[in-house]
């Protein structure tokens, strides 16, 4: 059964900084009366009703969905890119896995490629223009066959679907040591990779996809596996495996 | 005060072909003029992303706007269960006409018949281009598409990705409109919030957007301007719906011109996972597929507060297959919420607060084995245990009715265009296809239908209709910088009212009052009560409220504060046309219209008809006009699952 419901009071350092060209600085808050049933961004949500009743502004930060699959979330606590519990999305953090008394270290993404727009939120439309790059099938609407003409063996589909997990939240290049975001690269050309539908354009689409990566500013993989550790959705690192697999038989043999 | 009539324009001839007729009968926009138009998108889930991709594909110029960081965040993307189609793969008996009756049937007579056939037969397709751009998903061991069963259906026609089919098919229409971007057919302007419609000479002909990051305000021209900005379920605060999903576009649309259509149509969804309290911010879902293999319970005893596990089996009262043996579990969500609602009230609520019912997979894990359950549903039961603390797999789930999703939306015709010519409005946001009770795994058909395979046929029939190859304007025209100043009063005016109550506890009031009065379960004089509370508050809320920060820059108490100002209006307007239809039908229970066994009763000769209010002003009542509904192929009935 459940754990009895508890109140903390904790200690929050949070990221400050009014916008992208703001400094920012670490400010303390204390919050008391935090419910252990409620999730991390309940938790906020407390604090800034109370900054609202002081005047003061309140903590900006993505969210949207709550329920861990739109990838809005992200917030570095104490440390870790959506705190402390595996596969877990800030959003679904709850207060129970903390004590009364604890101090939490709250900041945002910190990466290249992510620069703050304001306090714990950051921009990641690089995301977006590495999707632009060849994340697709080029195939425009009706023009498609009989969706049971393309057979799809079921280890294969379910490798795809493992990969295509993928939230975009950018957990992988926050907690990486060199904001490297070949996980989320080889997340999306390995779903396309082991379907038939995206071997047409496997080449063309790997090649461009990592050379996007590359030039805006990601770094690159030393295989410390951080970017698995904290991925929410349990993306693997086989994936990068495979996309390095892609990319070198891409270089060798691609007409383009 | 005259009550229109609407024409929905439904093609004539015969169900099976009047869309195909009307295709051949629309006018065609040559290749070479249609780079010479431009579109506008609001909203980028399942509807907006597929519609920017498609009309990109055609040769449209789009500009697509998104609430969110990424069009990939449209909150499509947490649709969990699956997308409902007439493939017929498992060879159990399904078509194109059963999945026409059951969604009539299932939105309980009240949606438009030609539309919804429609949506039927191009549901095929849908599944296709969803395969071809490498949605991955559920397959059977041969290599070919998986299928399962979902409410108010006996046959399985579900197709799905795991508990994450929005997640996959918006990932799909996404990657199709940044394969548009990338050719910059497609312009995607992200964090923009649509503050108002421009309208010139009755024609749309823009947008006013607020960019969040920056709080300007910005002048959009186009020669059509679609909507695709979903339902408005956070009215009532809590609900399954992502924190930023709002119901404004669609109210500046309404306040234009653009007819609402059955605003009270709301779809409760059965399986939710139960309020936990006052901090609690939004409500989780947890899939219907679940009722596949979900026992769901209470116990036949009052005040019954031992653990499940201490209940012996001939103490359980498992009500949905009492009362409905031949649907059992898989009753329609309506029925399913009403009938827990019920067990509540009655005492047999079980839990910590006694507002929840069980939904118990020991009977499914026994018969199939842990290990089968969990490749059904692992992320589901996962996501339970982190939100509630409690192992799904050795206790039963406790779940609760929540608000889902909104049937109502702004008023359609065949074409997808409302009473404004050129808006047009896809997906959730508009009124059309679930009539009184949307059947699940419909959305995601329905948001793909508009989107893919609706809306690039219809949107060229307009454009040429209205020869707007010769009428172009710009945002030069007076009237985007008469809206834009109008936009820029009203957030002025939010930031100046200077009060002591924040926008939040607004909006946990409102949500509290449309729960009580416009919730699963209304009466006459509920409704009255809950029009003035609604008005009393909103009169408070431009007396009291307090908004913190200043117009320049990211506000985010300042946009929260615009939405409930609107929702604080779209919330009244709910209450009044429950009020006025004073039948019971789908989702919309009207006390005073009940059968002996307490379903929902209709009255077919007094509201077989779609209700469009039409907008007269911030002081006056909104005019209650009507689509009267014919049925030709699919007879009335009382809808009976038993």
């Amino acid at each position: 059964m459940s754990s009895e419901e508890k109140l903390l009071t904790l200690n929050l350092k949070i990221w400050r900084q009014k916008s992208a060209k703001d400094k920012g600085k670490m400010v303390d808050y204390t919050l008391e009366g935090v419910s252990t049933d409620s999730s991390f961004l309940e938790m906020i949500d407390q604090l800034n009703e109370k900054l609202v009743g002081e005047s003061l502004d309140p903590v900006t930060f993505d969210h949207d969905c709550r329920e861990g699959i739109c990838g809005m979330c992200s917030m570095m606590i104490n440390g870790l890119a959506h705190g402390p519990e595996k596969e877990t999305t800030t959003c679904q953090l709850h207060m129970r896995s903390f004590n009364d008394g604890d101090t939490i270290v709250i900041e945002p993404w910190r990466a290249k490629a992510f620069p703050v727009v304001k306090d714990l939120m950051v921009d990641r439309s690089a995301f977006d223009k590495i999707i632009q790059a060849g994340g697709y099938v080029n195939i425009n609407t009706g023009n498609a066959q009989d969706a049971n003409e393309i057979l799809v063996p079921k280890a294969d589909a379910d490798l795809a679907m493992d990969a295509a997990a993928c939230i975009g939240c950018g957990a992988c290049v926050a907690s990486c040591k060199n904001a490297s975001a070949m996980l989320f690269v080889s997340a999306k050309i390995s779903q396309l990779a082991l379907l038939p539908q995206g071997e047409l354009e496997a080449e063309k689409r790997t090649l461009n996809m990592v050379e996007k990566m590359d030039e805006l500013g990601f770094g690159n993989c030393t295989n410390e596996a951080e970017c698995e550790a904290s991925c929410p959705k349990g993306i693997q690192i086989t994936n990068i495996a495979r996309m390095n697999k892609e990319f070198l038989k891409a270089a060798i043999t691609s007409k383009e | 005060m005259t009550i229109k009539k609407l024409d929905g324009k439904v093609p004539e001839g015969k169900v099976q072909e009047k869309w195909d007729n009307h295709r051949f009968k629309m006018k065609l926009v040559n290749p070479s003029n249609k780079r010479k138009y431009k579109v506008i998108v609001v909203g980028t889930g399942l509807a907006g992303a597929s519609a920017c991709s498609t009309l990109a594909e055609l040769g449209y110029e789009v500009d697509a706007f998104c609430i969110q960081d990424s069009p990939r965040r449209a909150h499509s993307i947490a649709a969990q269960g699956g997308i409902n189609a007439a493939k017929n793969y498992p060879n159990d008996g399904d078509s194109v006409w059963r999945l026409f009756y059951d969604t009539v049937k299932g939105g309980d007579y009240r949606a438009r018949e030609a539309n919804v056939y429609r949506l039927a037969q191009v549901s095929n397709s849908i599944i296709d281009q969803c395969a071809a751009q490498g949605v991955p998903f559920a397959r059977e061991y041969g290599g070919t598409l998986a299928n399962r069963s979902f409410g108010g259906a006996q046959v399985s026609r579900t197709f799905y990705a795991r508990g994450q089919t929005g997640q996959q098919l918006l990932l799909g229409a996404y990657s199709s409109m940044m394969k548009e971007v990338s050719k910059g057919k497609v312009k995607v302007h992200t964090r923009r919030e649509m503050v108002d419609l421009v309208v010139v000479d009755g024609k749309s002909r823009g947008i006013i957007t607020r960019n969040i990051v920056t709080g300007e305000f910005e002048k959009w021209a186009a020669d059509a301007v679609i909507l695709c900005t979903g339902g408005y379920g956070n009215v009532y605060f809590l609900s399954t719906n992502a924190m930023t999903s709002n119901g404004s576009a669609a109210w500046k649309a309404y306040k234009k011109g653009a007819m609402f259509g059955n605003p009270c149509f709301t779809q409760i969804h059965p399986t939710c996972i139960p309020v936990h309290g006052d901090a609690q911010s939004k409500l989780t879902l947890m899939s219907e597929s679940l009722r596949n293999d979900g026992r769901v319970w209470v116990p036949k005893k009052k005040g019954d507060n031992r653990k499940a596990s201490e209940i012996p089996e001939e103490e359980r009262d498992y009500y949905l297959e009492r009362i409905y043996p031949s649907f059992g579990n898989l009753v329609p969500r309506d029925v399913a919420s009403r009938r827990a609602k019920e067990s509540v009230d009655d005492g047999r609520g079980v839990g910590k607060t006694g507002v929840a019912v069980f939904l118990d997979f020991s009977d499914a894990i026994k018969r199939d084995g842990e290990q089968a359950i969990r490749e059904r549903y692992g992320n589901l039961f996962e996501m339970y245990n982190r939100i509630t603390d409690e192992n799904p797999y050795q206790v039963p789930m406790r779940i609760y009715p929540a608000v889902h999703y909104t049937m109502g939306g702004l008023w359609v015709d065949y074409n997808l265009q409302t009473t404004v010519p050129g808006t047009f409005a896809l997906g959730e946001a508009n009124f059309s296809d679930h009539g009184a009770n949307r059947l699940g795994a419909s959305a995601l058909m329905q948001g793909l239908a508009d989107g893919y395979f609706v809306i690039p046929y219809t949107l060229g029939n307009y454009l040429v209709e209205e020869n707007l190859l010769n009428e172009k304007i710009t945002d030069e025209h007076p009237e985007f910088e008469k809206c834009l100043k109008a936009s820029k009063g009203r957030f002025d005016k939010l930031l100046s009212v200077g009060g002591n109550r924040s926008v939040d506890s607004f909006h946990k009031e409102l949500g509290h009052i449309m729960w009580e009065r416009v919730g699963m379960s209304r009466n006459g004089e509920d409704l009255n009560k809950g029009i003035k509370e609604i008005q009393n508050l909103r009169a408070e809320f431009w007396k009291d409220v307090k908004v913190t920060g200043t117009d320049e820059g990211l506000n985010v108490e300042l946009e929260k504060a615009n939405r409930v100002a609107d929702f604080l209006e779209l919330g009244e307007l709910m209450a009044r046309d429950a009020l006025e239809r004073k039948e019971s039908c789908g989702g919309h229970f009207r006390e005073e219209s009940q059968t002996e066994e307490n379903e929902a009763k209709r009255d077919d000769d007094n509201f077989a008809h779609v209700a469009a209010w039409e907008y007269s002003g911030d002081e006056e009542t909104p005019i209650r006009n009507i689509e009267e509904l014919a049925f030709e192929n699919v007879a009335l009935t009382q809808r009976s699952y038993k």
